[in-house]
């Protein structure tokens, strides 16, 4: 395989890893801050819990 | 129930790729004048599709809060914009690879190159006026104003290699478009996936945005407490 045709694949190759690497960093974006709401979201509602308690 | 369907369609979209991944890489013969690196359109311009479809989508999502007032608009505006963004990124980038193969050079102030970067960088400017307002309704209206503004330069950037002289390839789907039928085939096949992914994002980002709601409305009467 001449020079030209393998750089052609590796580009191809970057190309393609690029672009699932930009969805998959944003899915993982999305995960983290579903985790962090969750986590804000109990911490609210115990936080009233405990102020209708007072 | 909803995640399940989330799930299923996750799972459809991986196989679907997978399929589709297999036939570009090993089935489909190399383009005659730009050899292998020709196989990035069959993400580079479903990305781009892509990206336009979320772009209309907030366009109407924008409309719609202005008629109704309902946050529920505002919240799949700003969903449909972030993955939007998320396509756009991807279809800039896989040009680029393309470009520094057959042109040589990473980038050009290209009438196309150049209008798909401002309609992008438009776009990420109203995630950040969307963080610059805590106010939820003065926030939703000023975005919507935006998404809607902001849509005018899809049509400009769609265009662009019709309307100007550009290095842009001219299009090979529509009007005059000369793509064989089995890349066409390939290129649409492969679109249908990545708008199962674009839509699964889409539903998990609308529920982060209704949920990041609850959470605003609890913490103001938890203060009124």
């Amino acid at each position: 395989m001449n020079d030209a045709i393998q750089r052609n694949f590796t580009y191809l190759a970057y190309g393609l890893i690029t672009a699932w690497a930009i969805l998959i960093v944003y899915a993982l974006t999305l995960a983290a801050r579903g985790r962090s709401l969750t986590r804000q979201l109990e911490n609210v509602k115990r936080m009233l819990e405990d102020q209708s308690k007072k | 129930m909803r995640k399940n369907i989330l799930i299923a369609g996750g799972a459809i979209a991986a196989l679907l790729l997978a399929r589709n991944i297999w036939v570009i890489l090993t089935q489909l013969p190399d383009e005659k004048f730009q050899g292998a690196i020709f196989r990035i359109i069959f993400f580079h311009v479903p990305a781009a599709f892509t990206c336009f479809l979320c772009f209309l989508a907030s366009l109407i999502a924008g409309l719609a809060y202005l008629k109704s007032k309902k946050l529920n608009y505002d919240a799949f505006g700003v969903s449909v914009v972030e993955v939007g963004l998320a396509f756009g990124a991807v279809n800039l980038l896989t040009g680029m690879i393309w470009a520094r193969i057959i042109w040589g050079i990473w980038w050009t102030w290209d009438w196309r190159l150049t209008s798909m970067l401002i309609c992008w960088l438009l776009y990420a400017g109203y995630l950040v006026l969307r963080r610059a307002i805590d106010e939820p309704t003065e926030r939703a209206r000023m975005s919507a104003v935006m998404s809607v503004l902001n849509f005018s330069v899809v049509p400009f950037v769609f265009f662009s290699i019709k309307w100007f002289r550009t290095q842009h390839p001219q299009p090979v789907l529509f009007g005059e478009g000369k793509m064989d039928s089995g890349y066409r085939a390939m290129l649409y096949g492969n679109w249908v996936p990545i708008l199962i992914v674009a839509a699964i994002l889409i539903a998990v980002r609308y529920v982060q945005e209704k949920q990041q709601r609850e959470i605003d409305a609890l913490r103001r009467e938890a203060h009124m407490i």
